[in-house]
């Protein structure tokens, strides 16, 4: 053989194709400042918007006074509710089903609500303008607590709603009642609950917090009178939907709307709904005839633009008293806000919440959600999550943790003693999902392996009595998490955004030379497509993934896709690619039977290329075949070398992982360490490990976040008190933990390449992990519960309640 | 509101232009001198998306006013790649290690990156880590961001680095 003929394992390699830890493209631009982000787009006149904000939670406007606005040099316009009732602009849909205020109309119903627009030629001038906006309000009664918002005496938030009796979501209970949801067998699961030997009950929390991705929510709209068209830039994660928003709304016909979704500083779901930013930048711009920018600040973020989780989730398990669960029943109060703004597949008024059983093998479940509305900023968003997959881990996971406590059982153990089994896999849970796939006992048996699970126990053990004994004051808590996700929405059967199925989809084509162009109805914002989608395809079609340019985020050019979140993107439009890529590989071998003059039959795939079964020397390169197919194809075959696959996923991917956290409470001050973090994903088949390992080290860190002190707070008026970053805990490099990543390979047996998934499963399951740890280091002094977040001042209160304290 | 006019040496050339009294830099430098590298991600001062280096020091350029940077010598992301225009050690470093995601934190993590490595040459982990504690990134967990610092550290100061990205 000749030396430079390329060894398999170098064509290999030169393909860079899926398990590979290949370098990011996207680096390239990223690190030298070259990136392009919506509040980089910059045109000729453009003017910027600014928004007057109520300060009240509950109040009714009485009247706004522009006037002295008007003179602030530099400003052009103030629209209010009533500029935006000429054009039928001032409420829109949200994604659930309900009406939102674009700018207050009569009344606003939380802190720091959209009043008015102002429009200037610069970011100083529209803030002047914005100052001498002159708001009356009249004060009215505020609710924030959530328990008390079906009272009868309970304040009408929602007067739109008057009289109407159901909503989206079937009937309405209560003026402030948004909808009930429940599902599962209710008789079936009391029955199971009267005869249990053993129950617990306990009002789970997941707080209210905020995704805030490091750029905030923001667009640029350009409306050309002359041809009738609106470009909007702007920070979305699913670009065509916000398009058809558009349409639907502004009555503007939709190839005349252009949504381009540059580079996004991160999402974490806060850039999946529409926001009245974007409806009053593109009505200043139709009215102006200029383009408008509009930039949200942190505060505006954190306080109006979404939200996620407010549910409080009153669980009971049920039991045999050897430690197999018999049931399941939750009841839970989802606080929406003043809005119900929830990003979820429009027949799902609560996610996926019915993932709720989680891992185990509950023969009955019953569940109900009801959605209230509150005096808080709506949303509902999900905040690294697949639609409320992260509050039924959490609840689950911390309510296993609590039948242990009482059955006297290890938690680690109860856990594999119900375990839904490898051979149950297609698995049909209590509350109706098809779980496809899973190897549970593995992954748990080889995190407790890699933990020395028996010996952190034991080293709790002496603690504890150590603790008693009076020589420490530090507790030791162990935090076991073992989750299932249900990602991918998802299969056009059950899930749709207002009516459009949840396919994905991708158009690859391929040029003469042997590069090509991928375009994806994804879009990344910091996951890396750019570089694992050209992955994809040069394992499926033997083109290097340096050759492939991969394309998001231009209505225009993309093929219709969902976008990007609920980890559905691997899940969906991965698979749209890979079938793409396959489209291509079918015609290619066609040509290339042409060429070497055999049949197709008689072709086998090899790395890059076809080859003649029992002549390995006769082969034909798919650099070849991009060359032939521009000039000499078979006769009837039409020239070129492209395909697009838009994909209708046949159900949802179950990724699932096994984490543990060991960490250590000084009782006297609350302050904690987290010593170490273990976690297993088994997120099927993996097409770039570095890129995993960094979706995973994020996602913890999210979760280290959330559950230790990252938190949406009111005071009793409606205020924000943890509008900035000075008080809505951010953790830095100091604070954060190290993580210890680990894995198993369970592939999706219906997904074209085997990948679930995993962009959420640390957030998923990390959140429980720290909240079990703090818990668990507790439970020894009498406690049951413990709600999140855990911060320092927590913890202190907590040991004082325990009289633990001198 | 009157102007001012300004002038400062960015990133070896000179700028000049007309502020407000109240103009921030990070303004100045992202309109008027077209350098949209240095971002913004909360305008006080907790996340570093802005940080910038002036006259030798880190900066959160969202809390300077232009007018105070009059007469400075700052560089921002667009002036760290190397003179023949490869990547630096710390944006190589950052691209190796997967020390970034969105890419939004990291000019300003890069940026106080580099002060931090002229000011300790052979930082320890820990001391990385308090370095950056000024600059939030939401995506990483920062496990790999201070590997690349590491693997930028090796590669200035001419010792191998074998650390792999996790």
């Amino acid at each position: 053989m000749n030396d430079m003929t390329p060894t398999r394992e170098q064509r290999e390699a030169a393909l860079e194709g899926m398990g590979c830890k290949r370098k990011r493209v996207e680096d390239i631009r990223f690190t030298q400042g070259k990136g392009n982000y919506v509040d980089d787009v910059k045109l000729p006149g453009m003017l910027h918007g600014d928004f007057v904000r109520s300060p009240h939670a509950h109040a009714r406007v009485k009247a706004i006074h522009t006037e002295e606005a008007l003179k602030v040099p530099g400003v052009l316009a103030v629209i209010t509710a009533e500029t935006l009732k000429t054009v039928n602009l001032a409420w829109m849909p949200t994604l659930a089903g309900d009406v939102q205020m674009v700018l207050a109309d009569g009344k606003v119903l939380f802190q720091n609500q959209e009043v008015a627009f102002v429009v200037a030629t610069d970011r100083y001038a529209a803030d002047d303008g914005v100052a001498k906006v002159v708001v009356e309000y009249e004060a009215l009664p505020v609710l924030v607590d959530p328990f008390k918002a079906m009272d009868a005496d309970a304040p009408v938030l929602r007067e739109d709603l008057a009289g109407k009796t159901s909503g989206a979501h079937g009937p309405r209970k209560h003026h402030n009642h948004v909808f009930e949801w429940a599902i599962g067998d209710k008789d079936l699961t009391d029955a199971a609950f009267a005869k249990a030997d053993v129950t617990i009950k306990e009002m789970i929390s997941y707080h209210r917090t905020h995704p805030s991705p490091l750029e905030t929510c923001q667009c640029v709209c350009s409306f050309d009178k002359i041809k009738g068209e609106l470009t909007i830039w702007g920070t979305f994660q699913a670009p065509h939907v916000i398009r058809t928003v558009v349409a639907l709304i502004a009555k503007i016909p939709e190839h005349k709307i252009h949504v381009i979704a540059p580079d996004i500083g991160g999402g974490f779901g806060n850039k999946v709904g529409a926001y009245p930013g974007y409806i009053c930048a593109a009505v200043a711009s139709i009215v102006t005839g200029k383009p408008v920018k509009w930039v949200e600040d942190r505060i505006e973020n954190l306080t109006a633009t979404s939200f996620a989780r407010d549910y409080h989730m009153t669980t009971e398990l049920a039991a045999t008293k050897e430690g197999k669960v018999t049931g399941l029943r939750v009841h839970v109060l989802a606080d929406h806000g003043a809005f119900d703004a929830c990003a979820d597949p429009s027949k799902w008024p609560a996610g996926f919440f019915n993932i709720v059983t989680g891992s185990y093998d509950f023969p009955v479940a019953h569940c109900v959600v009801d959605g209230i509305y509150t005096n808080k900023a709506p949303g509902g968003v999900a905040y690294r999550c697949s639609f409320r997959v992260t509050e039924a881990a959490y609840c689950i996971e911390r309510a296993m943790d609590i039948l242990a406590q009482k059955l006297g059982m290890d938690p680690a153990d109860l856990r594999l003693k119900n375990f839904v089994k490898t051979e149950q896999f297609p698995y049909h849970s209590a509350l109706g999902w098809e779980y496809d796939s899973g190897d549970y006992h593995t992954a748990m048996r080889k995190m407790m392996e890699a933990v020395d699970y028996a010996g952190l126990r034991k080293e709790q053990a002496e603690k504890r009595a150590a603790f008693k004994r009076g020589e420490t004051r530090d507790i030791m808590g162990i935090g076991v998490s073992f989750f299932t996700e249900i990602v991918g929405a998802g299969p056009s059967k059950n899930c749709d955004i207002l009516g459009i199925a949840m396919f994905d989809s991708c158009e690859i084509r391929l040029h003469p030379t042997g590069a090509g162009i991928a375009r994806v109805g994804s879009k990344s914002q910091g996951q890396g497509h750019e570089t694992t989608w050209a992955q994809i395809i040069a394992t499926e079609i033997g083109i290097p993934a340096d050759n492939i340019m991969v394309e998001e985020g231009n209505t225009d050019t993309a093929p219709y896709g969902l976008g990007t979140y609920g980890s559905r993107s691997t899940p969906v439009a991965g698979a749209a690619i890979a079938m793409a890529a396959r489209k291509i590989k079918a015609k290619a071998q066609m040509i290339a039977a042409y060429k070497l003059e055999v049949h197709e039959d008689d072709l086998e795939w090899d790395i890059d290329g076809f080859r003649v079964k029992g002549l390995p020397e006769k082969v034909m390169s798919m650099k070849d075949i991009c060359w032939a197919a521009y000039n000499s194809v078979p006769p009837g075959m039409e020239p070129g070398l492209e395909a697009v696959s838009y994909y209708d996923p046949p159900n949802m991917t179950y990724p699932f992982g096994a984490y543990l956290c060991v960490m250590d409470i000084d009782v006297d001050t609350g302050v904690y360490k987290v010593r170490r973090f273990y976690a297993l994903d088994d997120c099927g088949t993996r097409i770039n490990p570095m890129i995993i390992e960094g979706q995973i080290h994020g996602g913890l860190t999210e979760a280290f976040a959330i559950a230790m002190g990252q938190e949406i707070r009111y005071d009793a008026e409606g205020n924000v008190v943890t509008g900035s970053f000075m008080d809505f805990f951010m953790p830095t490099a100091v604070e954060t933990p190290h993580w210890e990543t680990d894995f198993t390979v369970t592939p999706s047996p219906h997904h074209p390449i085997g990948a679930k998934g995993v962009g959420e499963s640390p957030n998923v399951g990390g959140v429980p992990a720290f909240s079990n740890a703090v818990n668990d280091a507790f439970a020894f002094l009498g406690s049951t519960h413990i709600q999140m977040p855990h911060d320092f001042w927590r913890n202190w209160q907590a040991a004082k309640s325990l009289g633990v304290l001198a | 509101m009157p102007k001012t006019h300004v002038t400062m040496k960015v990133n070896g050339s000179e700028v000049e232009g007309l502020a407000e009294p109240r103009t921030l830099l990070v303004h100045f430098l992202r309109e008027q001198a077209q350098l949209t590298g240095t971002h913004i991600g909360c305008e006080t001062s907790h996340c570093g998306a802005c940080t910038i280096d002036i006259d030798g020091m880190s900066v959160k350029s969202c809390t300077m006013l232009a007018v105070q940077a009059n007469g400075s010598d700052i560089t921002t992301i667009e002036g760290m790649a190397n003179a023949d225009g490869s990547l630096s050690a710390l944006q190589e470093g950052f691209r190796m290690m997967h020390g970034l995601q969105c890419g939004f934190c990291t000019p300003g993590m890069i940026l106080r990156a580099h002060r931090l490595l002229k000011e300790n040459p052979s930082p320890t982990e820990a001391e990385i880590r308090a370095g950056i504690s000024g600059n939030i990134c939401r995506c990483t967990g920062y496990q790999n961001i201070v590997k690349a610092i590491q693997y930028a550290a090796a590669k200035i100061n001419g010792v191998e680095f074998q650390e792999a990205a996790e």
